[in-house]
């Protein structure tokens, strides 16, 4: 790598794009800091019922001041960039419509393929940099046998952020650096320590930087008010798995795949959600014995690790952010669309939610899961 | 790294006259201008000899001169010092976010608002302000020049509507003020806001010239400086050097500064609008000499901004929001651009520090960093020309 790049490094105003900074900087990389503006944390305020203002997490004041000092420290340049609308637009109203729609999404994943590796690849280009630096928890190689570049699972497994960033195009990680992906999250702590930077003992940030304290049901409810929408209907059934309806629901939304509480039903044995039924509205509850499945579709499907299926593969699967890899089959099911069939069944698997495919510590790709079949 | 700066309509750096009158009062002339003793009284005249010259420079008396915190403090001054539940009040779609959120304060504690149109060029038709005018209107307050396009407003004319109503009239002449003359009877205005760091004076000082008589309510309360119009001991360094600010622009305006200003802006404006795809805001329409807001279709203006950065010219576009991010410029937006063009636009401001060689400083970089941030836009169409 030659010496003489410049980098853009995505700033967070958190401890571990501020410490990959640090990180470039040490090593004499032209390092410019960018931090994406992508949602005014006050703008719901006062509609039903959001806090008044939202502290200490991504696009707050607090966190820009945070950034622009380590970059201060660091004597790089450094900028806010304004990615508001786009924002909005491909991750908040997704996520809006999905949960409306009985699905789960997974909104940073939309942002790292919409905004962190598209919109800010393209700013970075465009002010002279050659390559973006970001602070997730990854690797990236290139297979000079397949001419593929490669995302793979981190050196600390348990900071594997991989499964967010499913959607990465080749042209998108051929620009790509993780610095932090062969370090372990305390090594990083004692770097930023080590670097003077003023928000080394900050604490990691966990939830979905728009939707305070992780109530997305009051999000919603605000963001539709906000918009004007009258929230849509989506009131309905509650129905066991062989057909009986046992009550009401006042939305669809307020249940996930495999949630046992505040389902509104009493019975005897405990009650899971087996299923949501977009176009009746129903939800579907049953034991949970009944949430497991063998096989599940995946659409919008980006390999990575090879161009295309050709021939069944087999691989471990992840289903969710906290799901153990499951070992399983995948096959092509159409333009990127891939059937997964697990070699065990699997517990809740929840559409809009992503699976992805891996091949040991490689990600062999991975997509958005429409249905599952027991 | 050469660094050229062009955004003088954010601030100007103060001129070195400047700092040299502003200096002994930092240091050995220390005094509260209230006080009755020896250094009370020195720092009491350096504060009256600058009033003199802020009336100087505006035309009116000295005890019509209130000193503030800066333009935005002016502003409120006039607008919350006049306006009381129930009154109606006339301002404009363009003004500054100092007037623009203090009417948005205003609507919702009680009066009424009426923000008249800009057109194409972005002028305020004096026939709107007339037509929106109310049996409890109370206050018109329109801006001088608009500091994104550096348009001049009809003051002159409104004032005269404002006069034959019967309603105070006040203008933000934050932009105006140094740059051409500005003359509060000739705009039969009531109260204009000016601030000391557009036009080469210091940060955080700024004035409200209140037309006598006029019945102004203070918004701090303490003691009674400044005729009790606004309390705390005065910022003497500071309106020491807005006086000499004030002082150095009128001399300037009557040396014809202001015209040289205006052929620099028209030589660098000429020269940029030769770039393909480019285009003025606010065409055909009176301006401040030393602003020029262009359009480069196909750019992302924050894009261009920042890469311009780099390469050591500071320019602006937009206004930035609390996190320093740009947002699409109300004032383009109100003129009828289209959000992408909007977005595409870029603030080029002079100030007397500004030399021909930065002018060709700019004109050397701009053209090949346009075309590098086209080359690599999605909103561009390759090999192909924009209209």
């Amino acid at each position: 790598m030659l010496r003489s790049e410049t980098i853009a490094v995505a700033m967070s105003g958190g401890v571990d794009s501020s410490t990959v900074a640090a990180m470039l900087c040490a090593e004499g990389r032209n390092v410019i800091g960018l931090t994406m503006q992508l949602w005014n944390q006050r703008r719901l305020t006062g509609h039903e019922g959001m806090p008044e203002s939202v502290q200490g997490r991504c696009c707050s004041i607090d966190d820009v001041y945070d950034a622009r000092r380590v970059a201060e420290t660091l004597g790089i340049p450094y900028y806010v960039v304004n990615h508001e609308e786009r924002f909005e637009r491909d991750v908040v109203r997704p996520f809006v419509e999905e949960y409306l729609a009985g699905r789960t999404p997974i909104p940073c994943s939309l942002c790292n393929n919409h905004l962190k590796f598209d919109q800010l690849l393209i700013v970075a280009q465009q002010i002279g940099a050659d390559k973006i630096a970001t602070g997730h928890y990854a690797q990236v190689a290139f297979d000079e046998c397949h001419e593929r570049w490669l995302l793979k699972r981190p050196a600390d497994r348990s900071k594997d952020q991989t499964y967010f960033l499913f959607g990465l195009t080749q042209e998108q990680l051929s620009r790509t650096l993780f610095p932090l992906g062969g370090m372990t999250k305390p090594e990083v702590r004692e770097l930023a320590r080590k670097h003077g930077l003023v928000i080394a003992e900050k604490p990691d940030s966990q939830e979905i930087c728009f939707v305070p304290g992780g109530d997305y049901k009051r999000f919603l409810e605000a963001y539709l008010s906000e918009q004007g929408d009258k929230p849509p209907e989506i009131a309905g059934e509650m129905v066991t798995s062989g057909g009986q309806v046992i009550g009401e629901h006042a939305g669809v939304h307020n249940f996930t795949v495999g949630q046992r509480k505040g389902l509104g039903v009493a019975t005897g044995s405990p009650l899971y959600v087996i299923q949501i039924k977009n176009d009746t509205r129903q939800v579907v509850v049953g034991k949970d014995e009944e949430l497991y499945s063998r096989t599940l579709r995946a659409r919008r499907v980006n390999m990575i690790s090879t161009s295309e299926l050709r021939e069944p593969k087999r691989v471990a699967v992840k289903i969710r952010h906290k799901h153990q890899p499951a070992p399983a089959m995948i096959e092509s099911a159409g333009p990127d669309e891939v059937r997964v069939t697990f070699d065990e069944p699997q517990r809740a698997i929840t559409p809009g939610q992503a699976a992805v495919f891996y091949d040991g510590d490689i990600v062999v790709g991975g997509g958005w899961i429409e249905n599952s079949t027991q | 790294m050469r660094r050229v700066y062009l955004d003088n309509n954010a601030t100007t750096p103060v001129l070195p006259e400047v700092l040299e009158a502003m200096r002994p009062y930092f240091g050995e002339r220390f005094g509260n201008a209230s006080s009755i003793h020896h250094h009370g009284q020195e720092t009491r005249a350096a504060v009256e000899r600058a009033r003199e010259s802020v009336a100087a420079l505006l035309g009116c008396r000295a005890s019509e001169v209130v000193f503030t915190s800066g333009g935005t403090e002016a502003d409120n001054l006039a607008i919350f010092g006049l306006a009381r539940p129930g009154d109606h009040v006339i301002t404009s779609t363009i003004e500054h976010h100092a007037v623009l959120n203090a009417c948005k304060h205003l609507a919702a504690s009680g009066c009424e608002v009426t923000y008249v149109p800009v057109d194409g060029r972005g002028l305020v038709d004096p026939a709107d302000v007339k037509g929106a005018l109310r049996p409890n209107t109370k206050l018109i307050t329109i801006m001088f020049a608009n500091n994104e396009t550096g348009v001049v407003q009809p003051v002159a004319e409104i004032g005269k509507i404002a006069a034959e109503a019967d309603v105070y009239f006040h203008t933000d002449a934050v932009q105006a003020a140094g740059k051409i003359p500005v003359d509060v009877n000739q705009i039969g205005c009531d109260l204009l806001t000016i601030s000391g760091h557009k036009f080469h004076g210091p940060q955080g000082v700024g004035a409200l010239y209140v037309r006598k008589g006029t019945p102004l309510a203070p918004m701090l309360h303490g003691g009674s400086h400044e005729r009790a119009r606004r309390a705390g001991t005065e910022n003497v360094p500071g309106i020491v050097g807005l006086g000499k600010a004030a002082e150095l622009a009128a001399a300037g305006l009557e040396r014809g500064d202001d015209l040289k200003m205006a052929a620099a802006r028209d030589h660098l404006e000429k020269e940029l609008l030769a770039i393909e795809a480019t285009g003025l805001n606010c065409e055909g329409a009176p301006r401040v000499p030393n602003t020029t807001n262009i359009y480069f279709d196909g750019i992302e203006g924050e894009a261009l901004v920042i890469a311009l950065d780099l390469k050591g010219l500071a320019v602006s576009t937009g206004a930035a929001c609390s996190s320093g991010a740009i947002e699409p410029s109300h004032v383009l937006l109100a003129m009828g651009l289209r959000p992408e063009r909007a977005k595409a636009s870029i603030r080029f401001s002079l100030g007397k520090q500004n030399t021909p060689d930065d002018v060709n400083f700019t004109l050397g970089l701009v053209p090949e960093t346009v075309a590098r941030l086209r080359e690599l836009s999605p909103l561009w169409p390759k090999s192909a020309v924009s209209t």
